[in-house]
């Protein structure tokens, strides 16, 4: 007798009730994807028996993991669509897909002539041959890159200052911070010194999270040992590592093991979210944030869905909260149809804008001053699809906090 | 972490409990497992159907007297049922929800297996006949997705002759959307179908479809499976196809339920309330008689504390009850449940039969304070098919008892 029925990836639990078909967002639009239960458990046990019953069109799953929120049984569906298109799918990803997945090498190149790139990718005929040579739509407005980075800032501007703080952490920034947004990274500095914390860099590498998207497999099996070695240094000097996006803090902690089958059991749990972290530490009143008394600011909270799998959106509401002169509404929690380098593609151009309508209209018709959101891509696709601006939370904080008070407020006594 | 209220699941009663409260200005976060009733419902809500002694009830407001002291309905008592049965068409429509019916008497509406069942109030969309009584007269087609097993039309015509139309034909459509799902035999199930069905050139070609089938018939009658993301589709449907359509219900998921829930979670998230998708209470901490803080597996060490908890689990399908060969337990509080001694009074080997164990619950008083070893908690309130005291199945209460103690218990948390 079979002792044991539950598999790794516990696709026995599935009771087939269809629940995770209602909350695919790619199931409305794209005829060709089988949908979540069919590509997940149902698909695993035919796969078990036949390498043969391997569907190309997994590949049309976005890995927005909703179908495993949605699910009563735990069953991770989303984690068995890529497990089989790791195992099974042998097909080498295209040049395209190989370049949407280097995050950082394309960061990389772009820097050194970023305002050439910028004025390059945003014109027309490099768009059409993005478009015609690498099927990257051309209708797709690209984030820009920033001649200087993150780091080359923290090296020059702040890293000598962060010895003076009692406390420590490493900071795992992510590509996004690094190439296109580094004001995000200048924020969460500001803030986590301000509330007494030192800010430490880690040698990080690219999360990965778009080459399992891809399929780029060994790398981003390169990547995550590294960067999970890295965390092992952090972690045996006590730093805790704290991420400002949602992705790739879900790719670090359950991606590695779930997908690629890397033990990170002893790293997972220092793992967090800068959200997470600054809640937790007001909750235990080992910190203290005071507010500047004229922000004023309509916001809306788009959940992006790495972030509503973590379920950690509710730090987020309850720090936006926080700031008097602020009213939040969060949306109805959909995805925004962008899913990392899903939209870019030029086949899935349509369909990504069409799973991002809802949350489009419901932003246009909330007419904020501005949307909150931890991840960078969302926040490329809804400026791109609506006339707001997006912010990370960090950097709402950053803009309402009262920094200098805070930091007294903060001050060992 | 601290709330005025949480509230410990996502089903109908969590969530009317919930939208009153946060719309009151209390500060409410529910957390929400898995799956709940409303993925079966049949778009009907029951209020009362039987008496305990199985005795049908067409006024079920006037019957409540009849029930013993410990049904749920006998704890809020007459008066207030009155007042909250007024209440609940406008509460729903303020969420999306229209809801038809005369709050007065019951209704019939109609079952997968084509027979009829006293039900309360319904959707706006959903088929339901005044009486028992009621005669079809006329022909009728009844039209199904080519290949859809979970809609049973041969068990549906044998029903809908007995109310003395004439069946005249059943027939099948082939739209290419649906024959694409239909290469995975195990998606030809309601919400897939209903999803394909939510785009519009989809729809208009079904609507044209059936159109092109009808040879003058009064009625057609076609799968509940329309109106997914908009119910306004149904609507559009009637103006598209010249006869009456009755929408029939389908095997489970039921897609009215799920839209329902859907709108009922918007608007507490819109009201203002955190709702924990998908996030489940692992543990809590009661001390002194009362409820202190809860633990989820998302939030791990945080105490996540309030003032007030609405415990609103469900019954054993939501996980809300457990069982093991010796006892049932509720086990996020574990609060004390009612059942006998003698296990094999639990149930009855005839399935179809009445089920003592669907009856079975968490004790409260007056006002749906549990007990815990004997000691009321009073700052918890047990809400919904997580409450013994009935057996709603046998009755036809389901709904009614979520939305009446869901009122009661928020009406309660207000005044304290
Ligand atoms: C198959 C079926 C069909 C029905 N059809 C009808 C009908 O047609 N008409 C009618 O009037 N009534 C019907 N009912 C009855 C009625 O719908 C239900 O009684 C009512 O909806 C119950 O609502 P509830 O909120 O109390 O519980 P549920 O809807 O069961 O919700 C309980 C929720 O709590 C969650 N939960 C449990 N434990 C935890 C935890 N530890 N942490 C977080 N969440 C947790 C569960 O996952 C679930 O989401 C039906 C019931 C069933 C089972
Ligand atoms: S929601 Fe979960 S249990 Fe239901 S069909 Fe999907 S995978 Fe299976
Ligand atoms: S991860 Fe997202 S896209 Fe993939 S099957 Fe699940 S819900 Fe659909």
């Amino acid at each position: 007798m079979q002792q044991r029925n539950i598999s790794f990836n516990n696709f026995e639990q599935c009771i087939k009730c269809t629940i995770c078909t209602v909350y695919c967002p790619v199931v409305s639009v794209n005829p060709a994807f089988p949908g979540p239960k069919q590509a997940g458990p149902d698909g695993e046990r035919l796969r078990l028996k036949n390498k043969f019953f391997f569907d190309e069109n997994l590949k049309f799953c976005m890995n927005c993991k909703r179908c495993e929120v949605a699910c009563p049984s735990g069953v991770k569906i989303a984690d068995l669509i890529h497990s089989a298109r790791r195992n099974y799918d042998k097909q080498f990803p295209e040049l395209r897909d190989v370049v949407l997945a280097n995050t950082d090498l394309m960061g990389k190149f772009a820097r050194p002539v970023a305002p050439l790139v910028n004025s390059l990718i945003s014109t027309k005929p490099a768009k059409v041959v993005m478009d015609v040579m690498l099927d990257i739509d051309r209708n797709r407005a690209f984030p820009k890159y920033q001649s200087r980075g993150f780091r080359g800032w923290f090296k020059k501007e702040a890293r000598a200052a962060q010895d003076c703080y009692r406390n420590q952490l490493a900071y795992f920034h992510g590509c996004s911070t690094e190439y296109q947004h580094p004001e995000v990274g200048k924020a969460f500095v500001q803030v986590m010194n301000a509330v007494g914390w030192g800010v430490r860099l880690l040698k990080e590498k690219c999360c990965g999270v778009a080459m399992i998207s891809n399929g780029l497999w060994s790398q981003v099996a390169r990547n995550a040992n590294h960067n999970i070695a890295e965390f092992r240094k952090a972690v045996s000097r006590g730093l805790p590592i704290v991420a400002t996006a949602s992705t790739c803090t879900l790719t670090m902690r359950d991606e590695y093991p779930h997908i690629l089958g890397i033990d990170n059991a002893d790293v997972r749990d220092h793992i967090t979210l800068v959200e997470k972290f600054l809640f937790e530490k007001l909750d235990a009143g080992e910190i203290r944030l005071v507010f500047k008394n004229d922000y004023r600011a309509r916001i809306v909270y788009h959940i992006p869905c790495h972030m509503e799998k973590l379920g950690w959106s509710i730090f987020t509401e309850e720090l936006i909260r926080m700031i008097p002169g602020v009213s939040l509404t969060v949306l109805d929690s959909g995805c925004c149809g962008i899913a990392g380098t899903y939209g870019f593609k030029k086949e899935n151009y349509a369909s990504s804008q069409a799973i991002g309508k809802s949350v489009f209209d419901q932003i246009n018709a909330l007419s904020p001053d501005f949307v909150c959101c931890e991840c960078e891509t969302c926040k490329w696709q809804i400026e791109m699809s609506t006339a707001y601006k997006v912010f990370n939370p960090i950097v709402i904080l950053a803009e309402a906090l009262d920094l200098e008070a805070t930091a007294a407020a903060n001050q060992p006594r | 972490m601290r709330y005025d209220v949480i509230l410990i699941g996502g089903g109908l009663s969590s969530l009317v409990c919930g939208i009153t409260l946060q719309k009151a200005g209390k500060r409410c976060l529910m957390v929400s497992a898995g799956q709940n009733a409303l993925h079966f419902s049949s778009g009907t809500f029951g209020l009362l159907g039987k008496l305990p002694n199985g005795k049908e009830v067409s006024e079920p407001i006037a019957a409540i007297h009849k029930l013993g002291a410990s049904h749920p309905y006998s704890k809020i008592g007459g008066g207030k049922i009155m007042e909250y049965a007024k209440a609940t068409p406008q509460f729903f429509a303020d969420c999306g929800i229209e809801l038809k019916g005369n709050r007065n008497s019951n209704m019939y509406r109609l079952t997968p297996s084509g027979t009829l069942m006293p039900c309360w109030l319904a959707l706006k969309e959903t088929t339901v006949f005044p009486s028992r009584k009621e005669r079809l007269r006329g022909r009728m087609l009844i039209v199904n997705f080519a290949g859809y097993l979970d809609f049973n039309t041969d068990f549906l015509a044998e029903g809908l002759e007995k109310m003395g139309v004439s069946v005249s034909r059943i027939a099948d459509v082939k739209l290419p959307d649906v024959e694409h799902l239909r290469q995975n035999p195990t998606e030809m199930r309601s919400v897939n179908i209903a999803r394909v069905m939510d785009r519009e050139e989809n729809w208009k070609q079904f609507a044209k479809e059936v159109a092109d089938l009808l040879q003058g018939e009064e009625y057609v009658v076609i799968p509940e499976v329309f109106g997914l993301a908009d119910p306004m589709v149904c609507e559009w449907l009637r103006e598209m196809i010249p006869a009456e359509i009755l929408f029939a219900g389908t095997m489970p998921p039921s897609v009215p339920g799920i839209r329902m829930q859907m709108l009922l979670k918007r608007a507490f998230v819109y009201a203002g309330g955190t709702f924990l998708m998908g996030d489940e209470v692992l543990a809590s901490e009661v001390s002194e008689g009362r409820a202190r803080s809860v633990r989820t597996a998302n939030l791990g060490a945080i105490d996540v504390e309030a003032d007030h908890f609405v415990l609103a689990s469900g019954h054993f399908f939501a996980k809300g009850l457990l069982s093991t060969p010796k006892a049932v337990l509720e086990p996020v509080f574990g609060l004390d449940v009612s059942y006998p001694a003698d296990r094999n009074s639990w149930y009855d080997i005839d399935f179809f039969a009445k089920q003592n164990y669907l009856g079975f619950g968490v004790e409260t008083d007056q006002d749906f304070h549990p007990f815990k070893d004997g000691s009321p908690v009073g700052n918890l309130y047990v809400i919904g098919a997580e409450l013994g005291g009935c057996n709603s199945l046998f009755e036809g209460s389901g709904a009614g008892v979520a939305i009446m103690t869901a009122f009661r218990a928020a009406e309660i948390i207000m005044n304290e």
